[in-house]
């Protein structure tokens, strides 16, 4: 399970940031906002090594006594953190990828959502970060559209139909 | 090696756990080795083949030598790999192959068998080359055969390659932190390596291991790395300095090295344990000057001598951490330091660091972060005694919500003890940015145009939203104001202001951003737009490009996030204009404070600065912006008089709208203003006048009598009593009198009547109403000089007149349209003889003597002519006729009727023309394309009169005759007239004197036809001086089936319009030669007695064609 949770923006301020417990949550923030000094250097070497590969997971960026911190990064620069417990071996590098990508699907959800303002930071009554399972980063991210918006965005959906089925599946996702 | 004795239980792998290896056969012989393996084993680096494709990596791995029980062994199945052995090795001396055979070759088995029972396939046997046995026992079998003999009993063939593989298995189970960024493993993991889980560690001893670990690592790189490798890899590397930079502040704090007093004897206590239990320094380095070990004694030996190693040991990361660009991280190593330097008392050094940090975070927007430094910044400037910024970041602080009520109370109450300290300096003022204090949301004006007269008082109302947790005491709040007079401007005249701008008066101010770096949504977007530039000459494409039309706004300069923590950077301003509310209480959340102000000088004012004062602190707004204006106004009295409706109609009383703006000017009791009359306009004075006076803004209203006296040249109109800049409104009746439209065309009988232009009238097209202006002149009370007033009042009529003819009898009928929108009631119309000629009677054949004209309508009115005597040659009639709206009730005065004059001349009936077509002799009627006759009998009706006595005229043995030539035309194109269609005739001037003319005409068409017309005009002999002239002869010889020769009038012999002018047609080709004239006949002097009669013509028989026209 991730201890620490944060999606920050292309200009480097938190969008969202939730940690459990929340005692230490200062400390938590220190330890991301750090993190971006690895998570700079890694985009930028891949931004020279790894342009077509559109390798979106960033890996291990540094560890500490305690925790493990991860890097993800989309392609509009936006980018995930996640801080995991170093005692929790159950969490390779498998289950960590996955959990981005969890994490990435909410995130466009999130996006998707029409009251939602691109850049705004993300104000979640569910940001509850997952307790004991690790696969679960995605609802804990969730926002509920209300139900019309969803009927608004099947009928994009439908109209954007002829873009191809692998088009716009990823932002379209309901 | 006693701690393997009993098996581990299999829990959580730390760092002490390292892998098992036994050790069977001759114990004393490893005894005897065991020291230089335990050192030189980790020393060699292996390579660790990692599956999955990764790459291979060196690692060096030191083991833990048990000595072999067959209870180590693990049970079927069990793969755990640190609890149990992993690799079994005999140890064996054995030179002698006798000695092999009798013991250790069965021990060997033995060994073998308890292995193979236990599944265990790694295994190792050594066997050790003793040169001294050797050396004794020369004739032996030399060593190797031993080793081929153990060979052939026990290896198979794959024995051999298995030792590598397994060593680097052993090593994946190691967890070092910093595995990930280096391949370097601490040579002194043995330190603490017996320390199991269950066994307790003295708190720092992890510390002491982890720092020595890394310094050793470090060192052992620049051992064997040159400085360029080093800078290279400092990336790799940073993290352990990081790393042991953290280790030794923990240390440092638990020893009581970083307090201010220095360690007490608890902390020295703790201190001695850690000391005694880093045990003795290695051989190797003993001796050296330098050494991690020597470091980490010393560091901890006395606060002066921490400090140093600490201080370098930050600095050395900080400046790795900035010299690879890993800026946040070097902030953060920062903190610790400035938290050092704070333990330590020495603000001084901590600030540069807690200023770095905040910027940073401010820069990135990390909300948390910001507050916690920007608490710990507060400390400190306070410790520095740096009042204005303390007071900045207390105020700051107090305002930020991440902060616990309790905390942003006493963040508040700092600012508020200082304020209320009595100051040395007395005038001394604390500047503080406003922003984290309070916020200014909207502004309100009142009256909502933020437009006044001079001396009128304006409101500003402000909501203030206050961000303190408590309540605060202000003691005033000033908005600063700037002046400025833009006279030239046309926006800035009070007509302008008053009327024009508008607003709801309330101002928004854009809620200032939270601690949130600038991105690309909060600026707008860019305006692009194609740009071409054209030659001017020949309009070749000069330039072409792309401009960005808001380039002012993307490029405005933003206020620099570093700039709130900067209070110097706000100024107070001083001005003359102040707008000020004192003593004001501002409770947390939102705060209506309101200024009066009275306005004083006409000019724009801007609102500048808003500022607070809470003793000595004030709190400014620097820039008040969306830019918030009011405009005083100062203004001349003005009368404007304008018609309620569009156009006012004359005839029937109108209403007109005055209005008096006061201005400056207050009217005082007895103002008037004196109308001096116009000669057609009478101003109607009612009973119950009233006039409306408002206040310039139209809020206030009320309304007063007016008194209105009338002489014979001056209209007197007492204004009610008005302050300045306020409206009197009211409305007066006014009355153009009609004007009478006189006479019109001379000789025209039947023409239309000219519009009377007694007045400056105007008349734009045929169906316009005739204009008149009425100018008045006015003397306002404020003012030595008359103002005129032009009313123009339209005529609602347009009358015209026609004469009619029955054989002798003549009528006069006059047709009265009204143009007007209006309806009109029309009454008593009457047509007078102006004349009076006591010989002419006219006798009205109308009926009605009400009746109604509606709105864009005609009403006719008819008359007869009746005389006894000789009729007169021309008559001048007055035709009236009394109107009133028809929608309203009775007038409070009689209206006067409306009047129109003509003249009529030449009405008399002088001929009769007679038609008449007969069939061919011996036909009962006419056929299709048979000639006809057609008979023209045309009768003079009166003996000579004075019309007659013309050029034309000839007088002969007391016979006056006169010429006429008539024409035959059809029009309708039914006739073809055979031969000659056209001659003139010497007509005798008497009574009933007749002549005939016979034609043949030819009927071109079956049914009941018209007969075609027959024209009669005086023929003018050639000698006059008139320029338009035809030649009768070859007009005579045109083809009179030419039907359009006379194209331009209508074969309708109702129409009774005629030209009246001389006949010119063809006339071009004849222009210069004396020719004789021919002039038409007026109308009304010629009767057609035969017009609208037919002729049936019915087709002939043998008609092969029948013509069919649908239409």
């Amino acid at each position: 399970m991730a201890v620490c949770i944060a999606v920050i923006a292309k200009e480097n301020y938190p969008l969202y940031i939730r940690s459990t417990p929340t005692e230490n949550e200062l400390k938590f923030h220190y330890m991301v906002h750090t993190s971006l000094d690895v998570v700079d250097e890694k985009i930028s070497a891949m931004g020279k090594a790894l342009v077509d590969q559109r390798e979106l997971y960033l890996g291990l960026l540094y560890p500490t006594e305690d925790y493990k911190v991860y890097g993800y990064v989309t392609n509009s620069k936006v980018k995930f953190v996640m801080v995991v417990d170093s005692s929790n071996t159950a969490l390779r590098d498998n289950e960590i990828r996955s959990m981005f990508r969890k994490l990435h699907n909410s995130y466009t959800d999130v996006m998707c959502n029409p009251f939602y303002n691109p850049g705004d930071r993300i104000q979640s009554r569910w940001a509850l970060l997952p307790v004991s399972d690790p696969v679960q980063v995605g609802p804990a991210f969730c926002v509920l559209l209300p139900s019309f918006c969803r009927t608004c965005l099947a009928i994009l959906v439908a109209k954007m139909q002829p873009f191809g089925k692998q088009g716009r599946k990823g932002l379209f996702k309901l | 090696m006693d701690a393997s004795e009993e098996p581990l239980p299999p829990v959580i792998y730390t760092m002490e756990n390292k892998p098992i290896v036994t050790c069977a056969g001759d114990q004393n012989l490893f005894t005897s080795v065991y020291p230089t393996l335990s050192q030189q084993l980790p020393r060699e680096p292996m390579e660790w083949r990692r599956s999955y494709g990764r790459a291979p990596k060196m690692i060096h791995l030191e083991s833990n030598f048990v000595q072999f029980k067959e209870e180590l062994l693990p049970k079927e199945g069990n793969k755990a790999l640190l609890t149990f052995p992993f690799l079994h090795i005999y140890w064996t001396e054995c030179c002698d192959t006798e000695v092999y055979k009798a013991t250790v070759k069965d021990d060997l088995t033995k060994w073998q068998n308890v292995l193979k029972a236990h599944s265990s396939v790694d295994w190792l046997i050594v066997i050790v080359e003793n040169d001294a046995k050797k050396k004794n026992k020369t004739n032996i079998l030399p060593r190797t055969s031993i080793v081929d003999k153990i060979r052939n009993d026990f290896c198979n063939k794959q024995s051999d390659r298995r030792s590598l593989p397994l060593f680097s298995r052993c090593c994946s189970s190691l967890r070092m932190p910093w595995c990930s960024t280096t391949s370097w493993t601490p040579s002194s993991l043995s330190m603490w390596s017996t320390s199991g889980p269950g066994v307790s560690v003295p708190p720092g001893a992890l510390d002491c291991w982890v720092f020595l670990s890394c310094l050793e690592v470090l060192q052992r790189i620049e051992g064997c790395c040159d400085r360029a490798q080093i800078d290279s890899n400092i990336a790799h590397t940073v993290g352990l300095w990081s790393y042991a930079t953290e280790k030794l502040k923990s240390l440092g704090y638990l020893c009581g090295l970083v307090s201010e007093k220095g360690p007490n004897s608890e902390d020295l206590n703790r201190t001695v344990d850690l000391l005694a239990g880093l045990g003795a320094e290695r051989p190797e380095t003993a001796n050296t000057a330098q050494s991690p070990y020597k470091k980490l004694k010393e560091a901890l030996s006395s606060v002066e001598a921490f400090e140093k190693h600490y201080l370098d040991l930050s600095h050395a990361t900080i400046e790795m951490y900035t010299s690879i660009g890993r800026i946040r991280s070097a902030k953060f190593v920062g903190k610790d330091l400035a938290e050092f330097y704070m333990r330590k008392k020495a603000p001084q050094k901590a600030e540069i660091y807690l200023q770095g940090a905040l910027k940073n975070y401010l820069a990135e927007g990390w909300a948390l972060p910001i507050t916690h430094t920007r608490k710990q910044l507060a400390e400190c400037q306070k410790h520095l005694g740096q009042i204005e910024n303390y007071l900045q970041t207390s105020s700051l602080l107090a305002s930020d919500h991440h902060l616990t009520e309790e905390e942003r109370k006493h963040f508040c109450q700092e600012i508020l003890d200082f304020a209320s300290q009595p100051s040395d300096n007395p005038g001394h003022k604390i500047v503080l940015p406003m922003q984290s204090f309070a916020q200014l949301r909207d502004l309100h004006f009142d009256p909502s145009n933020a437009v006044v007269h001079v001396g009128g008082v304006l409101c500003i109302e402000i909501t203030m939203y206050s961000q303190m947790p408590v309540p605060v005491h202000v003691e005033q709040i000033v908005v600063n104001v700037h002046f400025s007079i833009e006279k030239n401007s046309y926006r800035k005249t009070a007509e302008w202001l008053t009327k024009h701008k508008t607003s709801n008066g309330i101002i928004n101010f854009p809620p200032e951003t939270a601690p949130f770096p600038v991105s690309q949504n909060s600026l707008p977007a860019l305006e692009l737009y194609e740009m071409f530039e054209r030659s001017p000459s020949d309009n070749s494409l000069n330039t072409t490009g792309i401009i960005c039309r808001n380039v002012h706004m993307l490029l405005r300069r933003q206020e620099s996030s570093s700039s709130l923590e900067m209070p110097s950077g706000v100024a107070l301003e001083e001005g003359a204009h102040l707008l000020r509310c004192s003593h004001v209480t501002l409770e947390p959340g939102a705060n209506q404070i309101t200024f009066r102000t009275q306005a004083k000088e006409p000019g724009t004012y801007t609102l500048r600065q808003l500022c607070a004062s809470v003793g000595s602190v004030w709190f400014v707004l620097p820039h008040i912006y969306p830019i918030v204006q009011y405009d005083v106004y100062s203004q001349e009295p003005q009368l404007h008089v304008e018609p309620l409706a569009d156009s006012l109609l004359a005839g029937i009383p109108q209403k007109v709208k005055f209005t008096v703006t006061t201005g400056h000017y207050t009217i005082k009791n007895g103002d008037s203003l004196q109308l001096s009359n116009a000669e057609a306009m009478l101003i109607l004075c009612q009973a119950e006048s009233r006039a409306m006076v408002y206040s310039n803004t139209r809020e206030q209203s009320s309304d007063a009598a007016l008194r209105i006296q009338s002489s014979d040249k001056v209209t007197s109109i007492s204004l009610p009593v008005a302050p300045a800049y306020h409206v009197i409104e009211f409305e007066l009746e006014v009355l153009s009198l009609p004007s009478a439209p006189a006479l019109g065309g001379e000789s025209d009988m039947l023409g239309m009547a000219e519009p009377h232009r007694k007045h400056k009238d105007k008349q734009k097209t045929g169906h316009c109403m005739v204009t008149t202006d009425h100018k008045v002149s006015i003397d306002c009370p404020w003012s030595i000089y008359s103002t005129v007033i032009a009313l123009t009042f339209s005529v609602p009529f347009r009358t015209t007149h026609a004469l009619l003819s029955s054989g002798t009898r003549k009528y006069v009928q006059v047709c009265v349209q009204n143009l007007s929108e209006l309806d009109f009631q029309l009454s008593d119309s009457y047509l007078v003889d102006t004349s009076d000629s006591t010989d002419l009677q006219l006798v009205p054949l109308n009926t009605q003597s009400q009746q109604p004209i509606y709105s864009k309508q005609s009403v006719f009115f008819v008359w007869e002519l009746k005389w006894t005597e000789e009729p007169p040659p021309s008559l001048h009639c007055r035709f009236s006729v009394g109107f009133s709206p028809a929608s309203e009730e009775q007038l409070s005065i009689s209206l006067k009727p409306y009047t129109y004059e003509f003249k009529v001349e030449n009405f008399f009936t002088l001929y009769n023309v007679k038609a008449e077509i007969f069939p061919p002799s011996g036909m009962e009627y006419c056929r299709t394309g048979s000639l006809c006759s057609l008979e023209v009998l045309i009768t003079r009706l009166s003996d000579l009169l004075e019309v007659d006595k013309d050029e034309a005229l000839t007088e002969s043995d007391e016979h006056f005759s006169t010429k006429l030539m008539y024409e035959v035309v059809d029009n309708s194109s039914n006739w073809a007239v055979c031969g000659k269609s056209c001659g003139v005739i010497s007509m005798p001037v008497a009574a009933r004197a007749t002549h005939r003319v016979h034609m043949e005409v030819m009927p071109l068409f079956a049914g009941y036809l018209p007969l075609p017309d027959v024209r009669l005009f005086k023929y003018l002999p050639h000698h006059s001086a008139h320029s338009s002239q035809l030649d009768a002869d070859s007009w005579i010889e045109n083809d009179s089936l030419s039907v359009d020769k006379h194209g331009d009038d209508q074969p309708d012999s109702s129409s009774l319009k005629s030209r009246g002018s001389v006949h010119s047609a063809c006339s071009s080709e004849h222009k210069g030669l004396p020719m004789p004239r021919l002039q038409a006949l007026p109308a009304g002097q010629v009767f057609n007695s035969s017009s609208g009669t037919q002729v049936l013509v019915i087709p002939s028989q043998d008609d092969h064609v029948l013509e069919v026209s649908v239409t």
